[in-house]
């Protein structure tokens, strides 16, 4: 119990006295899940308007093999990405094993399903009527699936929002692609892990408080958006 | 304008619409009237080709609609409608009217100038950066109006663009849709239940009834004369009688109805089976005690229901067989009408619109 209370305190004293290496792990963990996250919407909000407009063939396998993927082992997202960049892999020439593009790269993969089926999920949540209010108004095609994600855009900035937090929050992919290497790749969770084992545990608290934290601040940012409903355009 | 030759929509095993033909002349406003269900939507839903016909033609001044998606949007680019319950986009009043001008890739300072002048049309200006989610119904109804009319279509569609509206709002709508056919000449075809706004805003009535326009001419025409004893009912008429004609008189024509006769006057001939239908409005109440007046029926019977609605009363008679008339509930009050009570209905030869058996085969099955 003492322990644990003096870990605490000397966590806090980390946080609040700016220790460099704190400051340098969330920095880094911040640019990974960010830079994953812009990747992942930019590719599956469009995925999942198009999916979601257009009639095919095979509709509801791809749906229902997205709904799969949504609970992807982090691990095997990373073992995935391995077997890609790593040496004797077909990417293997752009040596992206064990650097943060690379971590990028496998927490984008890893996001991707969740993002594109919960960007679906929103958008059959829009009102047909609206729908069919913006085809009876002359959109093209394009027209009217982006003004559908105008629509919906709350709740596809929630799907973005739950992308970020599986990014920063998973180990897996960023132990097996980054390597967990001090100064270059380690990342708050990879470090709480390791700091854990080795039995630091105030150095793993005053991390794990700052995981948190971030986590907190984003939901924060976006209900002060939802909030206000009616952005002009 | 628009010329539909046997449109048919199904959905699965559910005909919505079938068989339609009807031709719309532009300039003209085309009112489709029908129980709810009749497919009066889904009639619209394909001349603003939001829906695919299963099968026939549909030709957009002289044009196959038929054509390729791209073709289909040019189309619809020169059409309008507004929904029976129409929906905001997320965004100002502003935003929702210049929705169909950005979607044209209009410039920014003309689509600001027609979105204004839409506004004021409608008698909402003012209102443009009001959040579109705040708006009441009869305010929402406007900008759908604002929204469709500021593209300058060449056909406006409505579908029931005044249910559950309050009367000030229907009349402000109605105006605007007057003004818009007679200055521009937009061909208007909207859809009611209410046979009043058909006859106030259109120079033409459909009556559809189950997917199928069932009688089509002057609203005038379809409001006296109608075809079968089902668009009698729906026009109003609550007295249908069923009856065979047993003599004639030139035009005047007795009909016998189960225990008694009528006068009326049409061209059936004797031996044939007829629907009499009288308005409730056109009989008039009168004392037993009273004389004879100077109409061509009087039949004697009991008060057996008096029902009051605002400033008329709806009574009931039962004189063999029951009819109802409409009078005013002064009147009604005055007489001192009560239920139990003896009574005469009167009315004239000419009251009663004949609708002969043979008149009224239904369409040819499809």
């Amino acid at each position: 119990m003492n322990e644990i209370l003096e870990g605490l305190v000397q966590a806090v004293h980390l946080i609040v006295t700016l220790n460099p290496e704190v400051i340098e792990i969330s920095v880094r963990t911040l640019e990974i899940s960010l830079l994953s996250t812009a990747i992942a919407t930019i590719v599956s909000v469009p995925v999942g308007g198009l999916i979601h407009f257009r009639e095919f063939r095979g509709k509801r396998v791809i749906v229902t093999l997205i709904q799969t993927l949504y609970s992807l082992p982090t691990v095997i997202a990373g073992l995935f990405v391995f077997l890609l960049i790593s040496r004797a892999g077909p990417f293997g020439f752009l040596r992206l094993l064990f650097t943060p593009a690379g971590m990028v790269l496998a927490q984008s993969l890893l996001i991707l399903p969740i993002m594109a089926g919960l960007t679906l999920t929103a958008l059959s949540g829009v009102d047909r009527s609206k729908r069919d209010t913006i085809i009876s108004l002359g959109a093209t095609e394009t027209q009217t699936v982006l003004s559908l994600i105008h629509e919906a855009r709350f709740a596809i900035l929630g799907a973005v929002v739950l992308g970020f937090g599986r990014a920063i929050s998973e180990v897996g992919a960023a132990m097996m692609i980054g390597g967990n290497i001090r100064g270059f790749t380690r990342v708050l969770t990879t470090a709480i892990a390791l700091e854990t084992s080795m039995g630091n545990i105030s150095l793993s608290l005053a991390l794990g408080i700052i995981l948190l934290a971030i986590a907190l601040a984003v939901n924060l940012i976006v209900m002060l958006v939802q909030q206000e409903r009616v952005p002009h355009d | 304008m628009i010329d539909l030759q046997g449109v048919s929509r199904t959905y699965g095993a559910h005909a919505a619409v079938r068989d339609v033909s009807l031709r719309i002349p532009k300039g003209s406003v085309v009112a489709l009237i029908g129980p709810s269900g009749s497919g009066k939507t889904t009639l619209l839903r394909l001349l603003d080709l939001l829906e695919r016909p299963t099968a026939g033609r549909y030709l957009f001044d002289g044009v196959d609609t038929g054509g390729s998606e791209q073709q289909r949007l040019a189309i619809r680019r020169r059409i309008a409608m507004v929904f029976q319950k129409p929906v905001p986009l997320a965004t100002t009043v502003g935003g929702n009217v210049a929705a169909g001008l950005r979607y044209r890739k209009v410039p920014k300072e003309e689509i600001r100038a027609r979105m204004a002048a839409a506004l004021a049309m409608v008698g909402l200006s003012g209102l443009a950066d009001r959040d579109a989610a705040t708006l009441s119904g009869g305010e929402m109804q406007r900008v759908a109006l604002a929204r469709a009319l500021v593209t300058e279509p060449e056909v406006l569609l409505m579908d029931e663009p005044t249910a559950n509206l309050d009367p000030e709002n229907t009349t402000l709508i109605e105006e605007v849709v007057r003004r818009v056919n007679r200055t521009q000449g937009i061909t208007i075809v909207l859809s009611t239940h209410d046979m009043g706004q058909g006859q106030r805003l259109a120079d033409t009535l459909a009556l559809i009834m189950q997917g199928r326009v069932h009688q089509s001419g002057r609203a005038q025409d379809l409001f006296s004369y109608p075809g079968t004893p089902e668009a009698a009912r729906f026009m109003g008429f609550e007295n249908l009688l069923e009856g065979s004609v047993v003599e004639k008189q030139d035009d005047l024509t007795v009909i016998d109805i189960g225990p008694r006769r009528i006068t009326a006057v049409s061209d059936a001939g004797v031996g044939e089976g007829v629907t009499a239908c009288i308005r409730a409005e056109d009989l008039t109440l009168l004392s037993a005690r009273s004389t004879q007046g100077s109409a061509r029926n009087t039949l004697a019977g009991t008060i057996t229901r008096i029902a009051l609605h605002g400033s008329f009363a709806r009574v009931t008679v039962d004189t063999g067989f029951p009819v109802t008339a409409l009078i005013t509930r002064r009147s009604a009050e005055e007489m001192e009408f009560r239920v139990g009570q003896p009574i005469c209905v009167t009315f004239k030869a000419t009251a009663v619109h004949v609708i002969r058996r043979a008149d009224h085969s239904p369409p040819a099955a499809g």
